[in-house]
């Protein structure tokens, strides 16, 4: 044991938790405490994630048969542009930084809170704004542009656009205060020992995923008002009937949004090093190449955005050498994948939820990993380009890998947030459901993409019609299995065993103090004096294996 | 890649300093975190003028010979004095950062009205300069009708009025929130808020303010001294 030594023993327990040391309504709207923030982000995320989630599940049943069956076409354009946009900038962008980042960066790194938490407040209610803009866009004229707003349709198109882009500007502006308070935080908040190299890996994540986002999301921002503009005032830099470029924007929003993907995987590679090595009880394997794979992929992710332009017309060259770095990005990601695997070779695996959930990752992100090389291959990716292979994988990814971690997440912090234990059976049920719907749903888009299915059609040739059906069925096992999941991690609330301090045996500075933790987060400064991966009792006995 | 920060806190009279946040161990890394964060807003404030400077590039590689002759259209005598009013103005907010480090109040406030007098200055005569392109019919987009105001310009010169009026105008907001956090450090420098060891509020606002008159400083042979 090497890490904390000022435990909280000597005082148990007689300081109130986060929950309860101030009551009332007010005391949470304006609460200025990371792990109450954190909190207030999750109920929010998960009221996105269950929206867009109806959403999807409205698409899949439009796409039972080949014909229109209760949505018009423009009705099927609204309902996935909807699920896209708010999937993307209301749920996984924030999903994992603001809500698990909020709760544990300032906890793993021993501080009482964020480096500015009234801007962590503010950051909060920006996010706010920005959804009622997005509701009020969908409430009036909708939105039917796909979530990437191309032009020159997003200039013509007669809905909400300026609304529903004004408020994902504002969401931008929430995202860069999130992520400017991690950078400070993890730059000027450590406790005293926490150098570099003994950080947290999720904490890593964040940091690298927190630079993208106050490095990228100006861009974005500037797009997004350049858009409103050329929208309102017709200036012409987009639209061709005015002069202007409409590839020019597509440089302008990957710019910002292919990073913006990093911004959605990063902190699930953060929560997996977690989970892996605390639920394998073994020291994780390549600790510095994990840590620096994140900032290598930060560092990557600037320079792939024109593979999504390879057929826009762009330059040969420029495509080639956008096809040679989407590769690039290969290198650190597996670097990742086979440092997990390592770390539960010879570990001591406790099959529980959350170690489920790591092992579905393990399994779901390195099949939307692969599936990327294709894509990023410059001649099968003409053949692929806007089909269902793209959906595929993208889903593989930010659902397979970044949900996927989310819950894992959620499930290895649960007791530390709540102070409460869940079922674990009711868990592995879930994690099995979600598995298997995921895989049926999204597997199956694959082969429907391979064969020339494209997306966002609302109806399609009756030849894909198994395919179809089979996708919509592994989507509704999928929606049983979150729900399921919803309702046991309520249950656990009121009726769940209490959590001891450190369920798990973790060694990282969260566990050190009550779950859940006091306002203040430790009773004193912890202070830090080895890795935050040794695990005392298995790490003699597996320790040959390492070398 | 230091922690130097955070070690000790109790043996100076930080624990008692009225100014010290509740979750900073020291003023050196409450100070220090300020600073900080005060540079990474202003990397994500030149992402973002980058994303239009990379707009007027474009448009100037697309169009030459339009940029060029609607150019001779802005008055290079109103850019030439902003220019100037704003370099002086950098000049005092720095004097004004300097006499608060030597804990000087009185001096820092009446730099603070003079930066926020050239600031006016600036705002004055981007007033009279944006009137006259409104008159001319030198409107950004679909309002330009400069033709018709007897202004004959070939190619497409209402991009170019659209780049001008969008980069000019988010500078111009930028100048505005400038002078309304000067004006509030005026006041929360006259409440005795600053001193010798207690600056950084001003330091972080000297710090927008440069940057404020270093995006002019491009904007300026950008737009007006084309040729």
């Amino acid at each position: 044991m090497s890490t904390a030594v000022q435990s909280q023993d000597p005082h148990p327990a007689v300081e109130p938790s986060y929950l309860v040391s101030k009551r009332g309504l007010m005391s949470w709207l304006v609460t200025v405490d990371h792990k109450r923030l954190g909190l207030m982000y999750l109920a929010s995320v998960m009221f996105f994630f269950l929206i867009a989630g109806i959403l999807a599940i409205a698409l899949r049943t439009e796409l039972f048969t080949p014909d229109q069956d209760f949505m018009s076409a423009q009705t099927y354009n609204q309902v996935f542009t909807l699920h896209g946009a708010i999937m993307v900038f209301l749920f996984i962008i924030p999903s994992v930084p603001a809500a698990l980042g909020n709760f544990f960066l300032p906890l793993m790194l021993g501080a009482k809170d964020v480096a500015f938490p009234r801007l962590n407040l503010l950051s909060f209610y920006v996010y706010s704004v920005a959804a009622v803009f997005l509701i009020v866009a969908i409430l009036t004229s909708g939105l039917d542009t796909g979530w990437t707003f191309y032009t020159p349709y997003s200039t013509s198109t007669g809905t909400a656009v300026i609304t529903a882009t004004a408020g994902v500007f504002i969401a931008g502006f929430s995202s860069i205060l999130t992520g400017l308070n991690f950078v400070v935080t993890v730059h000027k908040m450590r406790a005293p020992g926490m150098n570099w190299n003994r950080m947290p890996l999720f904490v890593w994540a964040i940091y690298s995923t927190a630079v993208i986002q106050v490095l990228a999301t100006p861009v974005l921002a500037i797009t997004l008002l350049l858009l409103i503009i050329e929208r309102s005032l017709g200036i012409g830099i987009f639209d061709p009937a005015m002069g202007g470029d409409p590839v020019l924007f597509q440089h302008f929003f990957w710019f910002y949004s292919h990073p913006a993907v990093y911004i959605m995987i990063l902190p699930g590679f953060g929560i997996i090093s977690e989970i892996i090595t605390v639920h394998s009880r073994k020291h994780i394997f390549g600790y510095k190449a994990i840590a620096l794979s994140s900032v290598a992929i930060a560092v990557i992710s600037f320079v792939v955005w024109g593979h999504h332009l390879f057929v826009s017309g762009q330059s040969e060259l420029a495509g080639v050498l956008f096809s040679f770095l989407t590769f690039a990005v290969g290198v650190p990601t597996a670097i990742k994948v086979f440092s997990w695997v390592a770390t539960l070779y010879g570990g001591s695996i406790q099959y529980n939820t959350a170690c489920w959930y790591g092992m579905a990752f393990l399994w779901t992100f390195t099949v939307g990993g692969l599936t990327g090389l294709p894509l990023s291959t410059l001649a099968i990716d003409v053949h692929l380009h806007d089909t269902y292979f793209v959906v595929a994988h993208f889903h593989y990814v930010m659902v397979g890998g970044t949900v996927v971690a989310f819950i894992g997440g959620l499930h290895h912090w649960w007791p530390k947030m709540t102070g409460r234990m869940f079922n674990e059976t009711a868990g592995k049920w879930g994690c099995l459901l979600v598995f298997i719907g995921f895989n049926v749903t999204f597997m199956t888009q694959f082969f429907l993409g391979h064969q020339g299915m494209p997306r966002r059609y609302y109806a399609y040739l009756p030849e894909y019609q198994v395919m179809h059906q089979v996708s919509t069925i592994g989507s509704y096992i999928l929606a049983v299995g979150l729900l399921w999941t919803l309702i046991y991690l309520m249950h656990s609330l009121w009726k769940g065993e209490k959590a001891p301090s450190n369920p798990w045996g973790a060694v990282t500075l969260e566990w050190q103090t009550q779950s859940p933790p006091i306002e203040h987060n430790f009773h004193e400064t912890p202070h830090i004096h080895g890795s935050p991966y040794d695990f005392p009792e298995i790490d003699k006995s597996a320790g040959a294996l390492h070398h | 890649m230091s922690n130097e920060h955070a070690h000790a806190p109790a043996h100076d009279d930080d624990e008692h300093n009225p100014h010290l946040a509740h979750h900073f161990d020291t003023m050196g890394q409450q100070t220090a975190s300020a600073k900080l964060g005060m540079w990474l807003f202003l990397a994500t404030e030149i992402l973002m003028f980058s994303g239009l400077f990379l707009a007027y590039f474009i448009l100037r590689m697309l169009y030459p010979e339009m940029v060029l002759e609607a150019h001779e259209h802005l008055s290079k005598w109103a850019g030439g004095i902003n220019t100037v009013v704003l370099l002086t103005s950098s000049y005092t907010m720095a004097l004004g950062v300097r006499s608060i480090q030597l804990g000087d109040v009185k001096k820092l406030r009446l730099m603070l009205v003079l930066t926020i007098l050239c600031g006016c200055i600036f705002m004055v005569v981007k007033y009279f300069e944006y009137s006259a392109k409104f008159e001319h019919g030198m409107l950004p987009g679909k309002f330009y009708s400069a033709h018709l105001h007897g202004y004959e310009i070939d190619g497409l010169p209402h991009i170019f009025f659209g780049v001008y009026f969008l980069m000019t105008g988010l500078h111009g907001v930028h100048v505005v929130i400038g002078l309304a956090i000067m004006l509030w450090m005026f006041v929360r420098a006259g409440r005795g808020e600053f001193g010798a060891k207690n600056y950084v509020a001003i330091e972080n606002t000297g710090l927008y303010w440069h940057l404020v008159d270093l995006v002019w400083i491009f904007l300026f042979p950008l737009l007006y001294l084309v040729k």
